[in-house]
């Protein structure tokens, strides 16, 4: 199954910011992270996660620093801030209030 | 393959990938290096899952998505690097030496603007000794924009010393002759002298080594822009001036004295050399207006000659051969000479002749029965009346054009039959060129004296 692109759009700043907000971390980790949680449902294309990082960093959401790799490889890693945060959690009630609509939508639907 | 060649060979491979996405102007620098750091996370990956080098690239690569798609998002997300193009320089990592380009350039348009207020301390009053300015205009700000090319050219120290050597002959031709007032050779010498000396600042511009490659057709280019950049500072600068004047009438001052005597002429000294500088640093930005403009213009040009052409058989009129309309009318076939080189120089010398091509032959062909009208025009001229500095030297001109543009249009026959290859067409072009200055100069060094400084 794969998602519409709007869906996949307005999905990747919840999270992204979820993500996050378990802890520091960088483009590469965030796209696997992704692929994982989602089972490989939701398919990015792994290069358009950077504008995304980037708006968030200028909407002041997340922070980012460069540091290295493992391999000593520069690294840019991004941290979730205090207004990430805060917009995680509006975002977090607003996306329940969706996926709670549907939700009953879809029972009564079934019970019919 | 052994494991080091292959991995010699995948570095290869995102050096290529890194360098084409570099070019792609809303993603900088640091943008590269995280989807740098990106695709060799994800290359390592699968590897490690057995795949080889190229295949591991390639997929790797296709994940990231089309550069091109990549591009646009950053270009949404990074709007404002596109326009930062304009004042910023490209590349960050080269912050250091831009930062003392930038200061060169200041050093030397400052310069250049002093040299035109200079000469007051020596008595030449602007309104006295208007002669003394309008020969030795090129002289204030040419050997600075010169200078700028020698350093940045890096150009070795023989070929600064000839150029000064230019520019020192230039001023002393220039200041030697005993010209009277408002004579003929004074003002021919005031309007070729900037011609003649404008292949030194070519030579400057192509780094001492004329007979280079593209060097020439790059310096075509440069002055087709700068004349752009030109005359875009110069309406700032008029907005300027007349803010200038504006708002301190209103509070009674007068400060008509400094627009006309400081500013206007300061700033259209400086703004020669920091418009050079723009057309260095931002040659991407202007080079798509350029060809703009050529395809925009080159068919008005070729409706107007033509039907200049036709009027003029129609009325059976001839070509009056005063100084000022002789003057407009070398412009005009100069500036179609112009318009060729440039739609040349932005041209792919391999395409195939297309529309556009026809319309520049008819424009070289129309500007040659143009000229030739006007070569006969001056000859019967001379033959009545004699010679005078005017007259020879428009003779000199139009005999230059009639030779260039009918080269041009022979050449250009031959590439619409597919006899023969734009870049012949080119070439001739270009070889062209320094005839225009050569002759500028003998006009300068020769005249006055041939023609007891009339």
């Amino acid at each position: 199954m794969e998602l519409g692109k709007d869906l996949v759009a307005a999905s990747a700043t919840p999270l992204v910011l979820a993500i996050l907000a378990e802890g520091d971390s960088y483009g590469y980790a965030i796209i696997k992270r992704v692929a994982q949680l989602s089972a490989g449902h939701l398919q990015w294309t792994d290069g358009m996660l950077y504008p995304v990082l980037h708006r968030l960093e200028r909407q002041g959401l997340v922070s980012m620093r460069w540091g290295e790799s493992d391999s000593g490889r520069k690294r840019k890693y991004y941290r979730i801030t205090k207004s990430g945060r805060l917009l995680l959690v509006t975002q977090q009630q607003q996306w329940q209030v969706v996926d709670e609509t549907l939700r009953g939508i879809w029972i009564q639907a079934c019970k019919a | 393959m052994s494991s080091s060649a292959e991995h010699t060979r995948l570095e290869e491979q995102i050096a290529h990938w890194r360098e084409y996405l570099r070019r792609h102007r809303a993603i900088n620098a640091p943008d590269v290096a995280e989807l740098e750091d990106h695709l060799r996370d994800q290359v390592g990956e699968l590897s490690s899952a057995g795949l080889a080098g190229d295949e591991a690239f390639l997929i790797a690569v296709k994940r990231l998505g089309s550069l091109d798609a990549l591009s646009l998002e950053f270009a949404r997300e990074h709007s404002e690097r596109l326009w930062k193009q304009l004042v910023m320089p490209p590349l960050a990592d080269h912050s250091t030496t831009t930062g003392r380009e930038v200061f060169v350039v200041l050093v030397l348009a400052a310069l250049s603007a002093m040299a035109i207020k200079l000469p007051i301390l020596f008595g030449f009053i602007f309104d006295h000794d208007g002669g003394f300015y309008i020969r030795n205009l090129s002289l204030f700000v040419l050997p600075a924009l010169t200078a700028y090319f020698a350093w940045k050219r890096k150009l070795d120290a023989i070929t600064c010393v000839w150029l000064l050597l230019a520019f020192a002959s230039a001023g002393l031709l220039a200041n030697v002759y005993p010209f009277s007032q408002n004579s003929d050779t004074l003002e021919l010498t005031a309007l070729h002298l900037p011609i003649a000396l404008w292949l030194v600042v070519g030579i400057a511009y192509v780094g001492g080594r004329w007979f280079a490659s593209d060097g020439r057709m790059n310096f075509v280019r440069f002055s087709g822009e700068l004349f752009i950049y030109y005359v875009l500072l110069a309406l700032g600068g008029g907005v300027l001036t007349g803010f200038t004047l504006k708002i301190f009438s209103a509070i009674g001052v007068d400060a008509g004295w400094f627009a006309v005597g400081w500013l206007i002429p300061c700033g259209a000294m400086a703004a020669v050399i920091v418009g050079s500088w723009l057309v260095e640093a931002k040659q991407s930005v202007i080079e798509n207006m350029a060809p703009v403009l050529t395809k925009l213009f080159t068919p008005l040009f070729t409706l107007v000659l033509l039907v200049f052409l036709a009027t003029m058989v129609l009325t059976g009129r001839a070509i009056d051969v005063e100084r000022d309309v002789l003057i407009a009318f070398d412009v005009l076939l100069a500036l179609v000479v112009g318009l060729t080189l440039y739609a040349a120089s932005a041209r792919d010398a391999k395409a195939p002749p297309d529309v556009f091509d026809a319309l520049q032959f008819t424009l070289v062909v129309s500007a040659l029965v143009a000229d030739a009208v006007a070569l006969t025009a001056i000859t019967a001229r001379i033959s009545e009346f004699g010679f005078t500095p005017n007259r020879v030297a428009a003779l000199g001109e139009n005999l230059i054009l009639l030779v260039s543009l009918a080269g041009s249009a022979w050449f250009y026959a031959r590439f619409l039959r597919h006899r023969g290859s734009f870049a012949a067409l080119e070439r001739w072009q270009i070889a062209c060129l320094p005839a225009y200055s050569v002759w500028a100069a003998l006009v300068v060094a020769l005249f006055p004296p041939l023609f007891g400084y009339r």
